[in-house]
């Protein structure tokens, strides 16, 4: 850690700060993107590193995600160390291919031949009023993809030291950053220098029930457990950080612990990964359960545009708070 | 849109526990169609939905007791502007919802719809079922306080801090019922029914030998299945002697008599092991002896395995009590509220009778009247007794 | 059908009947209407399960020979079943 940085920062400058430490450390590292050099990203997380890296390393790419990807994995393939950008995950369909049956399949159908170690960076969630087309949550789609690492920093100090553990790891990794969180300021812990990419995270202890969330809900679930505190309710906040594979013990051992569940997952509940760990608990842990599964999910429309709809359809903290309480305090 | 609601199924009753639905959102009902299976002291009676529509909200969860009068469902009447059924599903836009208002708190999500749910099953959690083992404790006797009224960890922790075992698990309602209940509900009607009714009897014998030998007649060389029964034609001359006589058919309401719509004749049904229940035939003065009997062999096989509808349960105007070959010989009856009359039929007895001056044996029985007598008077009741008499001297009209 | 058979087809029914008696503790010459507690429908309803169970007709007037289990098997075996 350097002593220039600063104890407060925002989530989008700690993504930058990530980079920029990545840019630094490893020569084989470089960034690859629409508009991530002139116009310094779209969501200006490598605003300024053109200047400072030079073209060669931040490569403003064209408007073709299938091609970003392609040429990311050959690079990578390659032994370069590239950080691929897409602007939100809606785009990303159009690299799915890329993504899925090559950065996926290629260790695995070389017999470890050939490693791909990439990361991609995508942005995720609505509530920023970008209408349908960029404001979806796919991460739960890529979460059924076997051969990916997904990741979903929901603090600063994810944002900040989560894509150096990608980067070491010799398989894709998928970093889905939320749109909502970017301005939002945390404080780093001196103390802390790097983070895991494996283990989900007890934000907040409670006993009385679990809320599992992730990403751009993390901060809504947080806010709901306050509310329960004034229900005479306390809530334990599990943040997954880790999409794929999913930190499965963390979760069993809080739920084993309250006995409730409430799941929220701001993608749509239908085939959601709110979904999958409902089912797993379920699975594993049914005779634990003192209280059915709950899940708080975005409405299944499309995310709209108008202000007053998209935050009706998106999970919001009174759903969670209802949700909760409905669990621990029925009646 | 109309409300279906818990049915009065007793004088005294003031609320009923939703055991069952046999009806999920959506569907389509029709008038007479048994929608519900209701828990009262007359043991589980199907409830039946006096409309056509369509189920568009179960708005009672099963389990829950609800107030008489309080709503169960919300059915959509043919009359509805709103189209019946609209799924989601069938819309042509692509999504599966409409965008939701912005209201500050929506509801928790949705617990999973009744047509799921184990029927009249105490929804135990897996946790506390758990728990309950280990400690010997029946959880389905507990009282429920975890979500959708289950009973939770906390609801076992209570009863073992109390050190008590649970109360053995409530019989299965669904058939059957509670003697203990039922003794309840018989006590409460019969001691409003001596607090309010001014009660006054009446009582005559009637010559049965024309009536008997017609039935004998009739029985013979038929089979077993198509033979009927004597109570059949008492309770046709009852019918339609009460078609004369329209004051006993009835009850006493708001103080005042208010005559039955039809008259369905409560027919006092024993049950073994205890108990009694007067479920309605209905329009009886307008079924033939044949259909009367097939009406009687149903009803009482029902009655008797606790499955009985709740029109049978409400309708009755005025009750019929037979007391059968190994009774006694006469019946004062105790009126069931609000009705205000009840017949008794005694044993049919072979004694002396005097006819055309000559003393020979017949078959007689005491047929009695308990009436009230601010619905009717005394006059009036003999001759109600009267015409029935008449009706059973010629049987072959019946 | 042998004796033991008729016996035991008209127990079947009655314990349909009256699922609550105590069969063991009927002896042969019992008055079934009077120790079964048998009301004319239960009756009709034995006659209607022996009539199914053997094909006899069971007239009304023959209803007096079926008033004990002896009754029954005996009536029946003379009827042919």
């Amino acid at each position: 850690m350097s002593d220039d940085t600063p104890t407060r920062l925002t989530y989008r400058e700690a993504c930058k700060q990530a980079i920029r430490d990545a840019l630094n450390r490893d020569p084989r590292c470089l960034v690859m993107g629409e508009d991530v050099g002139l116009y310094g990203g779209c969501y200006a997380v490598t605003k300024g590193l053109l200047e400072e890296f030079g073209p060669e390393r931040i490569r403003d790419m064209p408007l073709a995600e299938g091609v970003i990807a392609g040429s990311a994995i050959g690079a990578a393939i390659a032994g370069l160390r590239p950080i691929a950008e897409i602007m939100t995950c809606n785009f990303s369909l159009l690299a799915l291919d890329q993504i899925i049956n090559n950065a996926a399949t290629i260790p695995h159908m070389s017999g470890g031949q050939f490693a791909v170690p990439l990361v991609v960076r995508l942005a995720t969630g609505g509530g920023r009023q970008l209408a349908a087309q960029h404001s979806h949550s796919f991460e739960g789609w890529y979460a059924h993809i076997p051969g990916i690492r997904i990741l979903a920093p929901g603090t600063v100090e994810d944002a900040r030291y989560m894509l150096a553990a990608a980067l070491d790891d010799p398989n894709p990794v998928l970093i889905f950053e939320h749109v909502v969180l970017y301005n939002d300021e945390g404080d780093l812990d001196p103390e802390v220098v790097s983070v895991d990419i494996d283990s989900a995270r007890v934000r907040r202890p409670g006993k009385d029930v679990t809320i599992v969330t992730y990403g751009g809900s993390l901060p809504k679930a947080l806010a709901a457990a306050d509310e329960l505190v004034g229900l005479g309710i306390e809530a334990e906040v599990i943040d997954l950080r880790v999409l794929r594979p999913v930190d499965t013990a963390t979760i069993y051992a809080s739920v084993a612990r309250t006995r409730r569940c409430v799941i929220v997952d701001e993608g749509w509940r239908s085939g959601s990964l709110s979904a999958e760990i409902a089912a797993r608990i379920a699975e594993d842990l049914f005779f634990e359960l003192d209280a059915p599964i709950r899940r708080v999910c975005s409405r299944e429309v499309p995310v709209p545009y108008a202000a007053h709809m998209e935050e009706a359809a998106l999970p919001r903290t009174a759903d969670i708070v209802a949700a909760a309480s409905g669990l621990a305090r029925p009646q | 849109m109309s409300d279906f609601t818990m049915p009065s199924l007793g004088a005294d009753m003031e609320s009923g526990k939703l055991v069952e639905w046999m009806v999920k959102p959506g569907d389509t009902v029709h008038q007479g169609d048994t929608v519900a299976v209701v828990e009262t002291q007359k043991g589980a009676i199907e409830v039946e939905i006096f409309e056509d529509g369509t189920v568009s909200e179960l708005v009672a969860k099963e389990g829950e007791t609800v107030p008489v009068g309080g709503v169960l469902a919300h059915v959509r009447t043919a009359g509805d502007k709103t189209p019946a059924a609209a799924p989601a599903t069938a819309a042509p836009a692509p999504v599966e919802a409409s965008p939701a208002p912005a209201s500050p708190a929506p509801p928790a999500p949705r617990p999973a719809p009744a047509a799921f749910a184990r029927t009249g099953r105490v929804k135990v959690s897996p946790a506390a079922r758990r728990l309950a083992a280990e400690i010997g404790i029946d959880p389905e006797g507990l009282i429920g306080t975890g979500v959708d009224g289950s009973v939770s960890l906390a609801d076992v922790e209570l009863a073992r801090s109390r050190g008590t075992k649970a109360a053995p698990a409530p019989s299965a309602r669904r058939t059957g019922f509670d003697p203990a209940e039922m003794r309840k509900a018989i006590a409460a009607a019969m001691a409003r029914s001596k607090r309010e009714i001014p009660h006054y009897y009446l009582a005559s014998t009637i010559d049965m030998e024309p009536a008997l030998a017609w039935l004998a007649a009739y029985n013979e060389g038929r089979p077993p299945t198509e033979r009927m029964l004597a109570a059949v034609l008492t309770l046709k001359a009852t019918a339609l002697a009460l078609r004369e006589h329209g004051q006993f058919n009835g009850f006493w309401q708001d103080g005042q008599f208010q005559p039955g719509k039809g008259i369905h004749v409560g027919w006092a049904i024993a049950l073994r092991g205890g108990g009694l229940v007067s479920p309605a035939i209905h329009d009886a003065d307008g079924l033939s002896l044949p259909e009367l009997m097939d009406v009687l062999r149903d009803l009482v096989a029902r009655a008797r395995s606790g499955r009985l509808r709740g029109s049978e349960i409400m309708d009755p105007t005025m009750t019929v009590t037979s007391l059968g070959e190994q009774g006694a010989d006469s019946v004062m009856g105790v009126i069931y509220p609000p009705q205000v009359a009840i017949l008794g039929f005694g044993r049919i007895v072979e004694r002396p009778w005097v006819v055309d001056g000559q003393v020979v044996p017949r078959r007689l029985t005491q047929l009695s009247l308990a009436a009230d007598h601010r619905a009717s008077d005394g006059h009036a009741g003999g001759r109600l007794l009267s015409t029935i008499e008449q009706l059973l001297l010629e049987p072959e009209k019946l | 059908m042998t004796k033991d058979e008729i016996r035991k087809t008209a127990l079947d029914i009655l314990a349909g009947i009256a699922p609550e008696a105590d069969f063991a503790a009927l002896g042969d010459e019992d008055e079934l209407r009077e120790v079964l507690d048998l009301d004319s429908m239960d009756f009709l309803n034995f006659v209607t399960g022996l009539h199914e169970a053997t094909g006899a007709e069971i007239p009304e007037a023959d209803y007096r020979d079926l008033s004990t289990l002896q009754g029954v098997v005996d009536y029946l075996k003379a009827a042919g079943a």
